[in-house]
């Protein structure tokens, strides 16, 4: 499967998926919402999180891949931007955790260097591990202990505890593949108690619904994991597909847009809006271009200000702009909400 | 008139229904939230009984709403048509244990 960059998809132009949310669906705009819940204009509360995205490429092409990334995809973040994030780093010691994501960002040949300098500057290192990268190739079967090395929390993504589903999303063999990946983790201690390593999984609906309640599903994860394959892990993020990129064009070829749209606007939470990650996250693009979050960067929706790239950093200007909102931001609202560490609520 | 009996939009509707009679509407609605909580069962149990329940009652709305409740807390088609087989195996059920009265009332008035 190729991205929809690669197959020139009219969905590939962020501009279009944008005029596709405003336009295709009569939903009450997002800022709309959030002045009937106090939180307009949103605003940041304390920043904490950098979230890198180090490259658009991936050995997997997920139908639900709001980065539309793949093999195909060649853009990657340089050493010297990675060298401009870690100068920022080092100056703002508020920015505690440090969220690795792609793309496949272990495909980045500077992935190693990159966090072997962060892990100088003793922050909390987060990688975003799609698992099948670890048995994609030989250089790197080693993952597992480079993440130890460095106390990584993994957070790898098993959409669910059945092949069926998963390879439904994420294609053929990627739940075999995972399984072995995730025994791999587990045979070092990850996601083992006591051991201090962190395995997280996230679980996204592998169609047009939303995720059960995170905690019963964590749990049934980790009684049928356990029992079927001798796996264990720590917590289950639930995440709500965002309605943009291939998920999005799975939405309008299914028919299903403009149900999953009411439904999301329809479960509208105003606790899990102002629990939203854009508060505390700020998202860097391959390139240096600083967003909201890691949907408005593949949005083309940068940062409001002067600050809009690693370059330009401004923390007094980022910590008090206005933060950038469309429709695809109810995807984060709704229900117990959705983040990258799972539900908000 | 509308032009549908049944009509997919109006599932949507349903919190609406306390237009018309809200203190009873708000006391149905507070039960039926209660009735799918955690309980001796579990939420999760508790669909897949919605379900079936949804396929005996032929309830196009409900079959919506616990088909999709059903696929959102991970049980997987087979597992879901095997409960409407359930529901199915009931209602057949019904209708052929009622052949017992009418072989009551055959052998009663033949000779």
């Amino acid at each position: 499967m190729k991205s929809l960059k690669a197959m020139q998809h009219a969905l590939a132009d962020a501009g279009y998926q944008i005029d596709v949310l405003e336009h295709q669906a009569s939903l009450t705009p997002f800022d709309e919402k959030l002045k009937e819940s106090g939180l307009f204009p949103l605003q940041p509360n304390q920043l904490e999180i950098f979230q890198i995205n180090i490259g658009k490429m991936c050995n997997q092409t997920c139908k639900h891949c709001h980065v539309d990334a793949g093999p195909d995809r060649k853009e990657i973040m340089t050493r010297n931007t990675m060298q401009l994030c870690i100068n920022i780093l080092a100056m703002h010691p508020q920015f505690t955790s440090v969220d690795l994501t792609g793309g496949a960002p272990e495909m980045n040949p500077d992935f190693r260097w990159f966090v072997e300098e962060i892990s100088k500057l003793s922050r909390h290192i987060m990688v975003r591990c799609n698992l099948t990268i670890i048995l994609a190739n030989k250089k790197y079967h080693d993952l597992p202990e480079f993440y130890k090395q460095h106390n990584i929390e993994v957070i790898s993504s098993l959409p669910f505890y059945s092949k069926d589903r998963t390879d439904k999303q994420r294609g053929e063999g990627v739940f075999e593949d995972s399984i072995t990946a995730l025994k791999m983790l587990n045979t070092i201690g990850y996601g083992k108690d006591g051991s201090g390593l962190k395995l997280n999984l996230v679980y996204n609906p592998s169609g047009a619904f939303l995720p059960a309640n995170q905690s019963i599903l964590e749990k049934e994860f980790k009684q049928t994991l356990k029992k079927d394959f001798d796996i264990e892990f720590n917590n289950l993020f639930t995440i709500t597909n965002m309605p943009i990129s291939r998920f999005l064009d799975y939405l309008l070829v299914s028919g299903n847009y403009e149900s999953y749209m009411n439904k999301l606007v329809q479960s509208y939470n105003p606790v899990a809006a102002s629990n939203v990650m854009c508060r505390s996250t700020l998202s860097i693009g391959w390139d240096g271009a600083l967003y909201d979050c890691d949907f408005n960067q593949m949005l083309d929706l940068p940062v409001n200000g002067n600050s809009k790239h690693i370059r330009d950093f401004n923390l007094t200007e980022l910590q008090n702009r206005n933060i950038v909102i469309n429709q695809h931001c109810y995807g984060c609202t709704a229900g117990s909400g959705s983040s990258c560490g799972g539900a908000v609520v | 008139m509308s032009n549908h009996y049944y009509n997919a939009p109006d599932l949507a509707k349903f919190g609406n229904i306390g237009e018309f009679k809200k203190d009873v509407a708000d006391k149905f609605f507070a039960w039926y939230g209660e009735v799918f909580n955690e309980g001796e069962l579990s939420a999760r149990e508790k669909s897949i009984i919605a379900l079936a329940v949804a396929h005996a009652v032929q309830c196009p709305y409900c079959i919506d709403a616990y088909s999709t409740d059903a696929v959102e807390k991970g049980y997987s088609p087979a597992q879901m048509m095997e409960a409407v087989h359930v529901a199915a195996a009931i209602r057949g059920g019904a209708s052929l244990v009622h052949g017992v009265q009418m072989m009551n009332k055959v052998k009663e008035i033949s000779m």
